[in-house]
């Protein structure tokens, strides 16, 4: 199976024939081409001429990522799965209104079941605030139940607001005061717990982004965020799904056992941002967890975290083409 | 009508490849929908996959048993004849007498119905074009060779193959049942990728 690859340093890439190189002032490193999925650059990356367009031959993408570490674009290989009939039913469910709002509607209920598991393993063994988070949870399910009656994607999104709001409220109960989120704050984030959630879901963003590319869904027509959002707006929809499954559980584990002590954050206001110790302890963790697995039920088999993406999308393209009804993947385990 | 559409994708394909001799590509068209051999073979295996399969959905990079295949063509056939591919699969051409005799090796340890309904079909599409052709199918691995004769049964049989994969492209995606052959199916995760509603 392929692999990710993560640049954290500044350098170029070179091409020599069909080898590609990673170059800097501390050395030169091979690129396994064929062993790779995906890069993630998140230091400055410039590139000889070739590479380009070799590693968009190899149908590897190139994700980038600015100073604080979060999503800024991506090169993303000219697309070879196409199947014109997909992209027209693909189409065709974002055209039709009663379709679309059932997908946007799935999405969120996919994002908001495993916000519901999440609070729930996270309180398991917390008495002190094990009622707090259950009324945080009631609270969720009945903003929940008001999505069936939503006229509208902008109304869904509303509900989905709240929903995350109770969520970051509950996390503010079992986290430490050191990560409380308080408001969700966006770029600069104010605090730890901002910079860790939007790093975090810029790597499930991009990871989503290399996922599609191996299907032939077309990544620009979505459902629950508009097509015009961004470019590649159905790595938005399905990221919501598994944002709760990789990255909240890593920032709870990095919060719970410690380990983002000294030198792990920087910057000036009061030190929220991760250093470059501090990505390299999340996307440890990050790659270990993409890698991990679990048995799947309908597939008889142990498949991983990242497989399930690929799992999802396939249950979206079923679903588009009138095979099966998408029903989102909800935490199992 | 049929046969003019046949003839001038023929004409294109001739002109595009290097090696323009050495290449068939054997379709016959019913209505709107192209069936070629692979898709005859796919219609004997299963009717999703046939589904898929004509509707571009390829989700896998050339599997192992691709290459294998191939393989053991190279090695075990090298010196047979003339190489010619019918849709991209190797055949050797054999010329016995007033017929041609189009071999194909299989890979696979038992001799198959799709196989043999593939290698029918292409004895049809020849025949459609007048020439008199018989099939040998090689299994290698069993030492075997199977002999393939387009009888008027097999061939009323490959054209009724041919209006039933032709109803099954048009219809919608037939819905997968778990078969043997499904573990080593590229479809495999797309069929089975429901986590629920199953024990
Ligand atoms: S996995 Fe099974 S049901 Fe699906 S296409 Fe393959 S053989 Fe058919």
């Amino acid at each position: 199976m392929r692999e990710d690859f993560y640049i954290l340093q500044d350098g170029i890439l070179k091409r020599k024939e069909n080898t590609v190189y990673f170059e800097n002032k501390e050395g030169r490193k091979i690129l396994p081409i064929n062993k790779i999925s995906s890069i993630f650059a998140y230091g400055n990356l410039s590139f000889s001429s070739g590479v380009v367009s070799y590693l968009s031959k190899e149908g590897i993408p190139i994700h980038f990522f600015n100073y604080y570490g979060f999503y800024e674009g991506s090169m993303y290989p000219r697309e070879t799965l196409i199947s014109g009939d997909l992209v027209i039913q693909q189409a065709e469910h974002y055209l039709n209104p009663e379709r679309r709002l059932y997908l946007a509607g799935k999405f969120i209920e996919g994002a908001c079941g495993n916000i519901l598991r999440n609070l729930r393993y996270y309180a398991r063994n917390r008495e002190d605030i094990q009622e707090a988070i259950e009324s945080y949870a009631t609270s969720i399910e009945s903003e929940l139940s008001c999505l069936e009656g939503a006229k509208a994607v902008p109304s869904m999104m509303r509900t989905e607001g709240k929903i995350r709001e109770l969520y970051y409220n509950a996390l503010d109960e079992i986290f430490p005061e050191e990560y409380r989120i308080i408001k969700r704050t966006r770029r600069p984030p104010e605090n730890k717990m901002n910079t860790l959630i939007s790093f975090g879901n810029s790597l499930v963003y991009s990871t989503t982004l290399s996922e599609i590319y191996n299907t032939q869904l077309n990544p620009t027509i979505s459902y629950l965020h508009e097509p015009f959002e961004r470019r590649f707006s159905l790595s938005l929809d399905v990221s919501e799904i598994f944002k709760p499954i990789l990255v909240d559980r890593i920032i709870f584990k990095l919060v719970n056992k410690n380990m983002l002590g000294g030198n792990c954050f920087r910057g000036e206001i009061g030190n929220m941002l991760l250093s470059e110790k501090g990505k390299k302890i999340f996307l440890k963790e990050y790659d270990e967890k993409l890698k991990t697995t679990i048995k799947h039920k309908g597939l008889n088999q142990s498949v991983s975290y990242k497989r399930l993406i690929r799992l999802e999308l396939y249950k979206l393209s079923k679903h588009v083409l009138g095979a099966e009804e998408y029903k989102p993947l909800v935490m199992w385990w | 009508m049929s046969d003019e559409t046949t003839k001038e994708k023929e004409k294109s394909f001739d002109g595009s490849l290097s090696e323009p001799e050495r290449s068939i590509h054997a379709e016959v068209f019913l209505g709107s929908v192209r069936i070629t051999g692979v898709k005859v073979n796919y219609y004997h295996v299963c009717e999703t996959k046939l589904w898929l399969f004509s509707h571009n959905i390829s989700l896998e990079k050339e599997s192992d048993n691709v290459a294998i295949g191939k393989m053991l063509h190279e090695d075990r056939y090298k010196k047979n004849s003339k190489n010619i591919t019918i849709d991209g699969i190797s055949i050797d051409f054999v010329k016995t007498g007033k017929k041609l005799e189009i071999h194909e090796v299989k890979k696979s340890k038992k001799i198959d119905v799709a196989d043999r309904a593939q290698l029918l079909f292409y004895l049809y599409f020849l025949k459609k074009k007048g020439i008199d052709a018989v099939g040998v199918l090689n299994y290698p691995l069993l030492n075997k060779t199977e002999k393939i004769e387009l009888t008027p049964e097999d061939e009323a049989i490959t054209e009724k193959d041919i209006k039933n994969i032709k109803n099954i492209v048009l219809g919608s995606m037939p819905p997968p049942e778990r078969k043997r052959i499904c573990s080593k199916c590229a479809y495999k995760e797309f069929c089975f990728c429901g986590d629920r509603d199953r024990v």
